[in-house]
């Protein structure tokens, strides 16, 4: 047999009686697709949370620290002998 | 939020609606030849085949032109390849009798005839699709076209054949 009547055959084997397609498919992959977007909206939401967070905590630890400001030398030897 | 059901919800809705309609028998029968169940009882791959849809319809807005045939298909392959659904095959089939005309095929051998032949994908993208080298691709075809092309042993008991699946 060649290459292309063995191919033949067994899609003719493959295609014999397709099933049946349940009404209830359509319902069900909307309602699972619906649950899969609603739960990758959260996680978005959840993740722009977190970083809006970080960044509010980063500003009001920032100005009450203050790491721009050059901190008062604690190094001068004492002044002595006056 | 609430308020954005809208017009765009409906749109994607009804085009969903309609590819489901004009797709499903095919994927439906595409996903039976996977889990080679009997046609008329094939619970495992309804459930694949919702599970893949499900995804389509989530990435619905974001295919910009891609054909969602290609995407479920995409899912469903990779799903079936990803393993959950051989190992469960595996067991249920000391019990349940499996049905269609791949049952006496290894899962992967299954999934690379029915890529191949049942759904016309060519060699290379099969490769790509289930990430293996299309050298591999062809020798587990061929295998399984000479399974497929074997006549049928006599005795019933040629199911324990399946066993030694290699994943």
């Amino acid at each position: 047999m060649t290459r292309m009547k063995r191919e033949a055959t067994v899609r003719r084997m493959l295609e014999q009686s397709p099933p049946p397609l349940p009404p209830e498919l359509h319902a069900d992959a909307v309602r699972r697709g619906a649950r899969v977007l609603r739960r990758r909206t959260l996680a978005r939401r959840a993740l722009w949370l977190l970083s809006l967070a970080v960044a509010v905590a980063f500003v009001v630890w920032a100005l009450t620290a203050r790491p721009w400001v050059e901190p008062p030398s604690e190094t001068t030897p004492p002044l002595t002998g006056w | 939020m609430r308020p954005r059901h809208t017009s765009r919800d409906d749109l994607r809705a009804r085009e969903f609606e309609a590819y489901v309609a004009g797709a499903g028998g095919r994927l439906l029968h595409t996903a039976t030849l996977l889990t080679a169940e009997p046609h008329a009882a094939n619970p495992r791959a309804r459930r694949l085949l919702t599970l893949a849809l499900a995804h389509t319809y989530a990435d619905w807005d974001r295919l910009h032109g891609e054909d969602p045939y290609d995407h479920t298909r995409q899912y469903l392959a990779t799903r079936f390849a990803g393993g959950a659904w051989h190992r469960r095959g595996g067991l249920l089939r000391l019990h349940a009798r499996p049905g269609g005309p791949l049952a006496r095929l290894t899962p992967q051998e299954r999934l690379v005839l029915v890529l191949r032949l049942h759904e016309g994908v060519a060699e290379e993208q099969t490769a790509a699709l289930l990430g293996l080298p299309a050298e591999r691709v062809r020798s587990v075809f061929n295998r399984a076209m000479a399974a497929m092309l074997r006549p049928p042993p006599k005795a019933a008991p040629a199911v324990g054949g399946v066993e030694a699946v290699p994943s």
